[in-house]
C-alpha cells in the first residue's frame, strides 16, 4: 500500500489534527469576547472530520501505518457517531458555559483532541496506539474537569479523576507489558494469531490479561472500580459532565472490543467469567445506590455503571452478534445519557445548577413538551417498550441467554426492574408534584430544538431498531 | 570482566540510590538521590550501547526535569510532620499492595519465559554503528504514527497546563503594551496657543 493509500485512510486525524492547531491559532490571536468564532470553527471541525469518515466509507477492514491503525466499518460508525455526540454537546454546552462564566476557547480545544484520541482509540490496531490513544483523551478530560478553578469540589473531582486514571493506565500498561514480553509483538491481530497457537495455559497470559480487563473496567468505571464515577459526574460543571458520561463510553466500548474481541478473543474463556463478575456487580450497585441520591448528576452517574454493566452482558459471549448487540446499547446509551444531561443544562439558569431532584418538580406545569421529552428519556433508560432503551437491553439480554448464562440474564431483569424505580420517580416528580418555584425556562432556540429532536429520536429509533441494529451487525463483521 | 566491573558498580550504586530516596528525610536529599539513581541507569545503557538514551535521560530527566523537582521542593517548603500524619493509619494497606505487587512481579520474572538461557551477551555492534540514526529510522517509519501521536499528547499538555494556570485578572495591574505602543501625540498631547503673558 503506497503512502498516499495510507494517508487518504487516515485523513479524518490528519484534518482534525490541523483543524485542532488551526483553532488554536486563531482563538489565541483574535479575541472574541464570547468566542463565537472558535466555537463555530470547532464544529466546523467536527463536521470536516465526520464527512471525511462518510466519505470513504470503508467495506473492508484494512491495517496501515505499519499494523498500528486500522479501518474498518465498525470503526467507521463509531466515528460518524462519536463525531455527531460531540457536535451535540457543543450545542448543549455553549450556553451554559456563558452562563456560568466558564467560557474559554481553550474548552472547544480541549474537547478536540478528546475527540482526536477517541478516534484513535477506535482505530487503534496495535497497544501502542490504544494506550496512547487513551493518554490524549484522559489528558483532556483531566484539564476540562480541572477548568472550573475557583469550584472546591470541581478541583476535588479533578484531583480523584487524574489519581484514579494514571493508576488505571499503569494497570493497562502493565498488563500491556506482559503480553508484549510474552508475544513479543504490539500489534493485535498478530497477538491474536500468537495466543491462538498455545496450547497450554499460561500463568503470565492470565496476569496480563487480568491487568487489562482492570485496566478496562476503571475506564468504563464499572463495580468495584466506579469510585471516581459520582465524585467526578458531580464536580465537574454540567457541559463536561454531558460529555466524559457520552462520546468517552463510545471510545471505551472500542477499546474493549480492539483489546478483548481483536486481540484476546483467544483468551475469551477466561475473560467471560472475569466480565460476568464485573457486570452482576455493576448493575447490582450502580442500580441500588443511584435509589439512595437527591442529586441528579450523582443519580445518573450510578445510572451510568449500572449501564455499564448492562454493555459488559453483551461482551460475554464473545461472538460477533453479542458484540454487535453491546455497541447497540453503547449507541443507545449515549443517545439517552446525552438528553438526559441536555435536560438538567437546560433547567439551570443564571449560575444556579439545577442538579437536585426537586428542581424537577411540576416542570409538567411550567414546559409540557420538555417535561415530555424527560419522560421519553427516563422510559428509555428504565428500558420500558417501545423506547430504544428497551430494544438495547432486550438485545444484549438475548445474546445473554443464547450465550447460555441464564441465571446472569435473570439478574440483569431483576435489576432493571429494580432501576425502574428511580427513574419513574423523576417522572412522578414531573408531571405529579407541585414546582417549587415557577420561573420561564429560558434557552436559545438552537438548543431547544437539538434536545427536543434528540428526545424524538429515542421515540423514533424505538420504533424501528432494526435499521441500527443492522448497521451494529455489519459492523462487526457478517 | 571489566564490563562486569563497571556493570556490578553501577547496579549496586543504582539500587542504594533508590533506596535512598524512599529512606531518606529530607526532600533535597532524596530528590538528588533520584539524580545519583538516573546517572547510574544513564551509566548502565551505555554499557548497552543505547548511547543515545543514555544522554537523552541525563539531559531530559536529570538536567530538566530534577532541576525544576528541586526548585518546586524548595519553594513550597514542604512541612513534613504532615505528611508522616497517616503514616501508620496507611501503613497495612500499604503492605498488603506491595505483597501483592511483589508476588506478582515474582511470578512473572519466574515464570521461565524470560530466561535468556545460559551465558548472555549484549549484542555488539561495530564502532562506525550509530544508535541515534537506528532509533531515528525506526520512529520514523514502522512507529511514524505513535509517535506523532505522542506529539499530539504534548501539544495537548502544553494547552492544558496555560489553561488551567493562566488567569487573567481584572483588578491586577499590569502595563498594557499594545496599547503603550499605539499611542499617539493627537491623543495625549493638546497644543494650546497662548498669548504670551506681560508683566
Amino acid at each position: 500500500m503506497t503512502l498516499t493509500t495510507e494517508l487518504a485512510l487516515l485523513a479524518p486525524e490528519i484534518a482534525l489534527l490541523i483543524m485542532t492547531s488551526i483553532v488554536l491559532v486563531v482563538d489565541s490571536l483574535y479575541d472574541n469576547p464570547d468566542r463565537v468564532l472558535t466555537y463555530k470553527l470547532s464544529q466546523l471541525a467536527l463536521i470536516i472530520t465526520t464527512g471525511l469518515v462518510l466519505l470513504q466509507f470503508p467495506e473492508v477492514s484494512t491495517h496501515i501505518m505499519s499494523g498500528h491503525f486500522v479501518s474498518d466499518p465498525m470503526s467507521a460508525i463509531l466515528k460518524i457517531v462519536l463525531g455527531l455526540m460531540t457536535l451535540i454537546v457543543f450545542f448543549y454546552s455553549y450556553d451554559y458555559l456563558l452562563e456560568h462564566e466558564l467560557l474559554k476557547g481553550e474548552y472547544f480545544i480541549l474537547m478536540l483532541f478528546a475527540v482526536l484520541g477517541m478516534q484513535i482509540m477506535i482505530s487503534a490496531n496495535s497497544l501502542l496506539t490504544v494506550y496512547l490513544g487513551l493518554e490524549l483523551l484522559s489528558l483532556a478530560l483531566y484539564a476540562m474537569v480541572a477548568m472550573n478553578r475557583t469550584s472546591a469540589v470541581a478541583t476535588e473531582a479533578a484531583m480523584k479523576y487524574f489519581v484514579l486514571g494514571a493508576l488505571a493506565s499503569g494497570m493497562l500498561l502493565y498488563g500491556i507489558s506482559m503480553l508484549y514480553g510474552v508475544s513479543g509483538t504490539l500489534e493485535l491481530p498478530a497477538l491474536a494469531t500468537y495466543l491462538g497457537a498455545q496450547t497450554e495455559a499460561n500463568l503470565l497470559l492470565v496476569f496480563g490479561l487480568v491487568f487489562i480487563v482492570v485496566g478496562l473496567a476503571f475506564k468504563l468505571g464499572a463495580v468495584p472500580f466506579h469510585m471516581w464515577v459520582p465524585d467526578v459526574y458531580q464536580g465537574s460543571p454540567t457541559s463536561v459532565t454531558l460529555f466524559i458520561g457520552t462520546a468517552p463510553k463510545i471510545a471505551a466500548f472500542a477499546m474493549a472490543i480492539r483489546l478483548l474481541a481483536d486481540g484476546l478473543q483467544p483468551l475469551a474463556g477466561d475473560w467471560q467469567g472475569m466480565l460476568i463478575v464485573l457486570a452482576v456487580l455493576s448493575m447490582a450497585g450502580g442500580n441500588l445506590i443511584a435509589i439512595s441520591q437527591s442529586n441528579i448528576k450523582r443519580m445518573l452517574a450510578y445510572s451510568t455503571i449500572a449501564h455499564v454493566g448492562f454493555l459488559m452482558l453483551g461482551l460475554i459471549s464473545a461472538n460477533q452478534t453479542g458484540y454487535a448487540s453491546a455497541m447497540f446499547y453503547v449507541i443507545v446509551y449515549t443517545l439517552m445519557s446525552m438528553g438526559s444531561f441536555g435536560m438538567v443544562i437546560l433547567l439551570g439558569r443564571n449560575g444556579h445548577e439545577a442538579d437536585n431532584l426537586d428542581d424537577f418538580k411540576g416542570l409538567a406545569e411550567r414546559s409540557p413538551w420538555f417535561a415530555f421529552i424527560m419522560l421519553i428519556l427516563m422510559f428509555s433508560m428504565a428500558g420500558v417498550p417501545p423506547f430504544i432503551g428497551f430494544w438495547a437491553k432486550w438485545f444484549v439480554i438475548k445474546e445473554v441467554i443464547a450465550a447460555g448464562h441464564l441465571w446472569v440474564a435473570a439478574l440483569a431483569v431483576i435489576f432493571s426492574v429494580v432501576g425502574a424505580y428511580y427513574y419513574l420517580r423523576i417522572v412522578k416528580l414531573m408531571f405529579f408534584d407541585k414546582p417549587v418555584q415557577m420561573t420561564a425556562i429560558k434557552s436559545s432556540q438552537e438548543m431547544r430544538m437539538v434536545l427536543s429532536l434528540n428526545g424524538l429520536a429515542i421515540l423514533i429509533l424505538g420504533f424501528m431498531p432494526g435499521f441500527l441494529m443492522t448497521l451494529c451487525i455489519e459492523a462487526m463483521g457478517f | 570482566m571489566i564490563e562486569q566491573t563497571v556493570f556490578y558498580f553501577f547496579a549496586g550504586l543504582l539500587l542504594l540510590a533508590a533506596t535512598m530516596v524512599i529512606t531518606v528525610k529530607n526532600p533535597v536529599h532524596a530528590a538528588l538521590s533520584l539524580v545519583l539513581a538516573f546517572f547510574c541507569s544513564a551509566a548502565i545503557w551505555l554499557l548497552l550501547q543505547a548511547e543515545f538514551l543514555a544522554i537523552v535521560l541525563i539531559l531530559v530527566y536529570v538536567g530538566a526535569v530534577m532541576v525544576l523537582f528541586l526548585f518546586v521542593i524548595m519553594m513550597l517548603d514542604i512541612n513534613l510532620t504532615v505528611l508522616r500524619e497517616g503514616f501508620s493509619r496507611f501503613l497495612p494497606v500499604g503492605i498488603s499492595v506491595a505483597v501483592l505487587m511483589a508476588v506478582s512481579m515474582g511470578l512473572v520474572i519466574t515464570s521461565g519465559r524470560f530466561t535468556t538461557g545460559g551465558n548472555y551477551e549484549a549484542l555488539k555492534h561495530a564502532a562506525d554503528y550509530s544508535n541515534t540514526r537506528e532509533l531515528g529510522i525506526a520512529l520514523f517509519t514502522d512507529y511514524l504514527y505513535p509517535f506523532e501521536i505522542a506529539g499530539a499528547i504534548l501539544l495537548l499538555a502544553i494547552v492544558a497546563a496555560i489553561s488551567l494556570t493562566l488567569r487573567k485578572r481584572p483588578d491586577t495591574k499590569t502595563p498594557k503594551v499594545e496599547k503603550q505602543v499605539a499611542v499617539h501625540r493627537a491623543g495625549h498631547v493638546r497644543l494650546v496657543r497662548m498669548e504670551a503673558e506681560k508683566e
